[in-house]
């Protein structure tokens, strides 16, 4: 984290002093013979967040300090809960976390707890603990406190966040609203269940253990997917480019057409898996064009019938290495189609207008928009405009209008730019291909297969 | 059924002892149960066996291709433990559990089976068999009644006990069953077996003894409730399996962009797999080394694709030395691009290397699973598609000659047994 700014220490200040000033409330007002449960809390709070700071971030849907916490205010009530709730303090983190964020941590997790608790407090009479002639009417004050807990977590985090990086702390607070109100619903059903076991069935602190453990396993799993999922993703990555090697002109030509097809995707509001899987069909579009020769890739001028038919069989070769991929089922189609027509002038089945898969309908656009504004042997990049201008002047008869719009509205919202698509670049590629030889390039509207074989 | 008897067929004796064992158990246990003064607690069994069939239709397989079926084994093993309910113990008896469990079991087998996807007969029965002896340990002992007079916090001990036994039963019988229908030594199994299970398994036998402990006061309603965090698990290992799947079965596809090229021939990497995974686990090779050893087999000949000329015929057998060498490391310079396979890569990278040079009586550090595509490899590249038996025995008379020196005769040896049970079984 670099240096805060002014506004921020002293907000990171306040509310560190408030939490001290409870603290010292708590101590104060402490459950008197419920000491040792707050202590045994306290332990498994930093047990629970430091095994969090392990896994996998982006899985912020389970904290499991949250669970403890909430899973104190009904055992050892508002003043317990805060006293055991500032032990984020003493976390560990691989990383090292700067102290001044540790601070913050443990006093806004326990003022959380605190208010929380006071609210549980406030409607719940009677005393500590959970028996089972408390249910069902415990349910609500549980329930208000979890929401409570939610909400003042949610502010007090939004506003350093806010402040930090000089955002409006109301979008950040509703984006994490929307993220994490589901698993606060579960937070509240674990934190109940656990005191439910340790008070109610006098299981006492192994209750813990045998609410927690699935819990970690299920962390523990979710971040070896999310660690998967990357590997995943890199390495059909490489292995694009490991391809691509046979062509130097069409270098990062697989990235860049998955990333304009997922533009597309989401401007037409596709379902977000549906983009991830055709994230991956624009990755692998043109992997059947390894099986046309080499020489036919790279010839120049016109093409005798054989090398014709030879580069119209690349979408089917593609299709036929991809198919056995189960969770590419959907983007199967878009690479056996990706080369057809509205007007089913294309191949390789000349199917017609809403006959052609969607997602093959978005890749053709993306693929011929990438042709277009990128090098190529026998011509420079030519520039957005041109390359839109092109593209509209084909829609309706070679492409979807609809897509060619989504495509042109996305290119004026989110900017582009071939060179910042990322892309891996093979070793040894240069050296082996001499590549300097006029291309007919299959993808480009301007080559326009159908006149020159008519 | 011919899936089933293929997969008896796969499992071997052992699977036949653990399958007709859990049959004859099954058959006991709901003849003996079924008097009519067998039979107690109608309303907990129900309850307890809807949890389990449940469990069983929403079954996961686990990464590596393991059938699991987690909330119905905690809901099983929860039954089991189960001493006091609201309105008073327990009683069911040991064989009650096992007969509650194999109805509970059929019945949510039964959907699965309709459209054709029935679990491995072998792993159903192996769960019967742990069950039943986590039953005879803690309600056939007395035990139950025992620990009846115990607080709940030592009991929760003695619950953690018995299923940390009844997890290691299961993955002994499990590991059983594999050492025999792979050929690989039993303690390599079980290692592999543990270290799959450890982490799925921890979660189950707790949420096993969560839901014992909770029924005990909150009824039939802790089975919902607490079954979350365990379906939450489920719900990961889902999906991390399911990446796992399409990583494999991507590498697999993409593996062929060789053989579209004309570099290689067809098949060719798919088969080297297939075999060199064998050979492997014969070895006594560990999960994650056999995953590797895969990926490197089926992208050995990835560097091919940075040759401007493809080899004829795609066999590195016959180009010389110095160019086998030369395409492994262009291979493995590109697997290693994607900064997460660095493992493969360096098998992929040493894949050319002789296993000993003459007149070099050190020891190379040669990966094993290099070793092993070496031998593969070179097999494949001599017989190709070819059923003929006298083809496969001059690759294994040639591959015999170069042992010591160019392959590493435990490999060769291996590999020799793999393809002569492959001959016989006409695959």
């Amino acid at each position: 984290m670099p240096e805060l700014s002014l506004p921020a220490r002293l907000y990171v200040a306040l509310v560190v002093l408030g939490a001290s000033v409870l603290l010292g409330f708590a101590i104060v007002n402490r459950p008197v013979g419920r000491m040792d449960i707050v202590a045994i809390l306290l332990l498994l709070h930093v047990v629970s967040e430091s095994l969090l700071t392990r896994g996998s971030r982006d899985m912020a849907s389970i904290t499991l300090g949250s669970v403890t916490s909430l899973a104190a205010i009904p055992l050892v009530g508002m003043w317990g809960a805060a006293i055991a709730a500032w032990s984020a303090v003493l976390a560990h983190n691989p990383e090292g976390t700067p102290v001044v964020k540790r601070l913050f941590n443990g006093a806004q997790m326990s003022l959380s707890a605190g208010a929380a608790g006071a609210v549980y407090e406030l409607l719940h009479k009677g005393e500590l603990g959970l028996e089972a002639s408390d249910f069902p009417q415990v349910l609500g004050p549980i329930l208000a406190a979890d929401i409570v807990h939610c909400a003042v977590n949610g502010v007090l985090v939004a506003i350093i966040v806010g402040l930090h990086n000089r955002v409006s702390p109301v979008v950040v607070f509703q984006g994490t609203m929307a993220r994490s109100v589901m698993a606060y619903l579960a937070y509240g059903l674990f934190g109940v269940s656990l005191a439910v076991l340790w008070d109610g069935a006098e299981v006492g602190p192994a209750a813990a253990v045998l609410l927690l453990l699935p819990l970690f396993v299920a962390r523990w799993a979710y971040a070896q997917y999310a660690e998967e999922q990357r590997a995943y993703d890199r390495t059909v990555r490489t292995l694009m480019a490991a391809v691509e090697t046979k062509d130097v002109y069409t270098r990062g030509h697989s990235e860049r057409v998955s990333a304009a097809s997922v533009l597309v995707a989401r401007t037409i509001g596709m379902r977000e898996d549906r983009v991830a899987s055709l994230r991956y069909a624009g990755m692998l579009h043109d992997i059947g064009k390894l099986g046309v020769p080499t020489r036919v890739l790279q010839k120049s001028g016109g093409l005798t019938d054989d090398e014709f038919a030879s580069i119209q069989r690349h979408p089917v070769q593609g299709l036929e290495i991809v198919r056995e991929i189960d969770f590419l089922a959907e983007a199967n189609a878009g690479i056996m189609h990706h080369h057809e027509r509205l007007d089913g002038l294309g191949y390789p089945m000349g199917l017609r207008g809403a006959e052609i898969p969607e997602f093959a309908r978005v890749i053709a656009v993306a693929d011929a928009f990438d042709s277009m504004t990128t090098t190529r042997s026998y011509r420079g990049a030519r520039s957005l405009d041109e390359a839109v201008v092109e593209l509209r002047r084909c829609a309706g008869t070679q492409f979807d209008a609809a897509m060619v719009e989504a495509l042109v509205r996305s290119l004026d919202e989110h900017g582009w730019n071939p060179e910042t698509v990322q892309v891996f670049s093979p070793p040894d590629a240069t050296q082996v291909f001499d590549q300097d030889r006029r291309a007919f390039d299959h993808d480009d509207p301007a080559s326009s297969l159908v006149e020159d074989s008519r | 059924m011919t899936g089933m008897r293929r997969r008896l067929d796969d499992a071997g004796t052992m699977g036949y002892v653990v399958v007709a064992s859990a049959a004859l158990l099954a058959v006991a246990s709901v003849v003996v149960t079924a008097s009519p003064d067998g039979f107690v607690d109608l309303h907990i069994a129900i309850a307890f066996g809807a949890f389990i069939a449940v469990g069983e239709l929403v079954r996961i397989t686990l990464p590596g291709g393991r059938d699991a079926a987690p909330i119905a084994t905690a809901g099983a093993l929860g039954y089991v433990l189960l001493t006091r309910y609201p309105d008073g113990a327990a009683h069911h008896s040991a064989l009650q559990v096992v007969a509650v469990v194999v109805v509970a079991m059929l019945v949510g087998v039964a959907p699965h089976a309709v459209v054709g996807r029935a679990p491995s007969v072998d792993s159903m029965a192996r769960r019967v068999l742990s069950i039943g002896v986590a039953a005879a340990i803690y309600r056939g002992s007395g035990l139950d009644a025992e620990v009846n007079t115990l607080q709940d916090a030592p009991l929760a001990f003695i619950m953690i006990g018995v299923v940390l036994v009844t997890l290691v039963v299961d993955a002994v019988v499990a590991a059983a069953v594999r050492a025999g229908a792979d050929r690989a030594p039993f303690f390599a199994v079980l290692r592999n077996e543990i270290r799959a299970q450890a982490g799925i398994g921890s979660a189950i036998g707790a949420t096993g003894a969560l839901l014992a402990l909770a029924a005990s006061i909150m009824g039939s309603w802790a089975l919902p409730v607490f079954v979350v965090p365990l379906l939450l698990t489920q719900f990961s290992f889902r999906r991390y399996a399911a990446i796992r799947e399409s990583s494999l079965q991507t590498i697999r596809a993409l593996s062929r962009v060789t053989e579209l090229g004309g570099y290689t021939e067809s098949g060719h990497s798919r088969r080297v797999s297939q075999m060199a995974v064998a050979v492997g686990r014969e070895l006594g090779m560990s999960d994650a080394e056999l995953r590797d050893l895969e990926y490197a087999a089926l992208m050995h000949d990835i560097g091919q694709l940075s040759l401007a000329e493809p080899i004829p015929g795609g066999a590195t057998v016959v180009a010389a030395p110095a160019e086998q060498r030369r395409i492994a490391h262009l291979g493995a310079d590109v697997i290693r691009q994607t900064g997460v396979l660095d493992g493969v890569a360096s098998i992929v990278a040493q894949q050319a290397e002789p296993y000993r040079r003459a007149h070099d009586v050190r020891r190379r550090d040669i990966p094993l699973a290099s070793r092993i595509i070496k031998a593969v490899n070179a097999y494949d590249d001599l017989v190709g598609e070819s059923y003929e038996t006298q083809r496969r025995l001059d690759a294994l008379e040639r591959l015999r000659l170069g042992m010591a020196y160019e392959y590493d005769p435990t490999v060769v040896e291996s590999l020799s047994k793999t393809v002569e049970r492959s001959a016989r079984l006409g695959v």
